[in-house]
């Protein structure tokens, strides 16, 4: 078991430059979720960790050996892909196995490895299966038994339950957690989904255009944002932004209606106002046209438009009658605002 | 026609079917059963089926009795087999690298690859004639081998290379991370997985060398070295032809290509509808 280091990595397709110098530590035993939109380059971190990407420049390390230039097998790795890649002309049993028999491993032990893992993901009763028999989310675990039987030091998982459907993917996140806490692998796990991100992971990576943009526990992050990109990816629905402007009395913004706090360090100028949904709510007053509701049971989404234009979301848990067209008035939770750079950057002013 | 039932489109459909089959069939049906009867018979009425009155076998005894036919078919094998089995092989190795690799001139690789189904090697017989004089291969078996794969390789590249993009990277990959080595991805994932369109290739392939009569008569016409085709030649005089014999070998070299059809027909069925049905 060891924890895997990069240092400075870049990739590199041709001119296009794809990650700029990613520094990153995962210890040994941690989950470590790579998340960000697509094209953010998550993937490829992936496959660069697995060999199969060439880094153009930077190391990598997994525990204390140097793998940057080492090849797939030698790096003591194995990887479960979004579409599970499954051999479809062998059994589940072959497939779970192929790995160790092409590395010359005695049939007894290869045997004794494919009962292991078929044990504790219970496919027991597929073993002499083909692929093309099995569910999407026997096939998937499948993949993840596959793994389990090469005894890697790191586990990498490329968007594995995005094939599935809804209720499978929670059954599947479930199970993939229930293995951490039993193998106790060092996992690296690649999604665009943050809820998976949230509760799969010891640390989450957020990633942008080639950028690690924050580094951290799940909550920590969700609490405290560095910066606009993470506060609004990391969170469901996700935080408000509305601009306001710093002063010397305080902060306004004119799609909240007006001052949002009356005592700030902030330097003057204009600042974005973050406010995540569960700390708006409705209030007497006619500001806001409600666009919709998104009732859920349990918590209904209200979606407003503000004077200013700015759209917002709002949790409310009572059963509310905001009809949509209808004119409502809006309050907020001061304490619970972020205050972040109006640039593109948006970095959190603290 | 929106009220046709499916029973009348299906019958519909079958009688077309069947019209085009019997189109087809009908030369090697008239061959076959020529094959069967006396010289006379097949001149006085060449589409009647053989009768106690008119069968005779004396086609097929001419042919079992003058010149070595069993040599003629074995010849034929051997050169068919060897450069199916050449075509397949480096066709199948071409097109795993041409679609699995980037590398400088991949593109410019496949057209130059893909040109020659263009151009008929055919007009390169001089060149080859001098080439295989050149090295001693004239009347050898082998000379045949080396043509036919030239001239299957093109085909088979070209249908090999865009079954071969088809198969998934996340496979291949997962066989890296396995510890597979290159080759060992391309014959134990890759080929087994292309296996309907090696067999499309091999039928397409095979065919055309089973039944080819000018690169035997120019590069091997010796007796040891003769194919069924160019013996069945011997037989077609300027003046006289012996039909009986004629029709009998041509019945003969029937067999072993369809033996060898039918083995990749399953196959070929499957390659045709890839993709068209889940």
């Amino acid at each position: 078991m060891s924890g895997v280091n990069l240092q400075g990595v870049v990739k590199r397709f041709g001119e296009v430059q794809v990650i700029h110098g990613v520094d990153l530590t995962i210890e040994d035993g941690e989950f470590c979720v790579f998340v960000g939109p697509s094209g953010c380059g998550k993937s490829t971190l992936l496959r660069m960790v697995a060999g199969l990407e060439e880094t153009t420049s930077g190391r990598i390390h997994i525990g204390t050996r140097d793998v940057t230039r080492e090849d797939p097998a030698e790096r003591g790795v194995a990887m479960v892909f979004q579409t599970y890649a499954l051999y479809p002309h062998m059994t589940v049993a072959e497939n779970m196995g192929f790995g160790l028999k092409m590395t010359g491993h005695p049939k007894a032990e290869v045997a004794a490895k494919v009962r292991e893992a078929s044990r504790i993901l219970k496919l027991d009763d597929y073993l002499a299966r083909k692929p093309k028999a099995l569910s999407g989310g026997q096939r998937q675990r499948v993949a993840i038994g596959r793994a389990i039987v090469r005894g890697p030091e790191v586990f990498l998982f490329d968007e594995p339950l995005s094939n599935l459907d809804a209720e499978l993917r929670v059954e599947m996140r479930v199970e993939i957690a229930r293995l951490h806490r039993e193998i106790g692998a060092t996992m690296i796990y690649v999604t665009h989904d943050q809820v998976e991100a949230m509760t799969l992971a010891s640390k989450i990576v957020v990633l942008r255009a080639g950028r690690v943009e924050q580094v951290g526990k799940p909550l920590e992050l969700y609490h405290n944002p560095d910066n606009r990109f993470v506060a609004g990816f990391i969170g469901s629905p996700a935080m408000n932004f509305v601009s306001g402007v710093a002063w010397r009395g305080g902060v306004e913004a004119a799609g909240l209606g007006g001052t949002v706090v009356t005592e700030t360090d902030l330097p003057p100028g204009a600042v974005v106002v973050g406010l995540r949904p569960q700390h708006l709510h409705l209030a007497e007053g006619s500001t806001h046209r409600v666009e919709m509701t998104e009732a859920l049971g349990g918590v209904s989404f209200i979606h407003l438009t503000a004077p200013t234009g700015e759209k917002l979301v709002i949790e409310a848990h009572q059963d509310l009658h905001a009809q949509p067209g209808s004119m409502v008035g809006l309050g907020f939770d001061a304490e619970k605002a972020l205050f972040f750079a109006a640039d593109a950057e948006g970095r959190r002013l603290r | 026609m929106a009220t046709r039932t499916p029973l009348s489109r299906s019958i519909a459909a079958h009688a077309v079917l069947i019209a085009y089959t019997v189109i087809a069939l009908f030369p090697v049906f008239v061959i076959v059963i020529n094959s069967f009867k006396s010289r006379r018979a097949i001149f006085a009425e060449p589409l009647a089926i053989p009768t106690p009155d008119t069968f005779d076998l004396v086609g097929y005894t001419t042919v079992l009795k003058q010149g070595d036919f069993f040599q003629y078919f074995q010849n034929s094998m051997v050169v068919t087999c060897g450069s199916l089995f050449f075509v397949l092989l480096f066709g199948a190795m071409a097109a795993f690298a041409l679609s699995e690799y980037r590398f400088r001139g991949n593109t410019l690789m496949g057209l130059y690859l893909a040109l020659g189904i263009m151009i008929p090697i055919r007009l390169g017989t001089v060149a080859i004639l001098q080439m295989m004089v050149a090295s001693g291969l004239v009347n050898t078996l082998t000379a045949l081998v080396l043509v036919y794969t030239a001239q299957g390789l093109p085909l088979a590249v070209f249908i090999l290379s865009e079954f071969m993009k088809q198969v998934s990277d996340d496979l291949k990959n997962a066989g890296r991370i396995d510890g597979l080595s290159e080759y060992r991805i391309f014959f134990t994932l890759v080929l087994p997985l292309v296996r309907p369109a090696m067999a499309t290739v091999a039928v397409f392939t095979m065919i055309p060398i089973w039944n080819d009569l000018w690169f035997p008569l120019i590069l091997a016409p010796a007796e040891e070295v003769k194919t069924i085709t160019l013996g069945s030649q011997v037989f077609i005089g300027q003046f006289v032809t012996n039909w009986n014999a004629v029709l009998a070998a041509l019945s003969l070299a029937i067999v072993p290509v369809l033996v060898l059809y039918l083995i990749f027909s399953r196959q070929l069925i499957r390659g045709i509808t890839a993709g068209a049905v889940k």
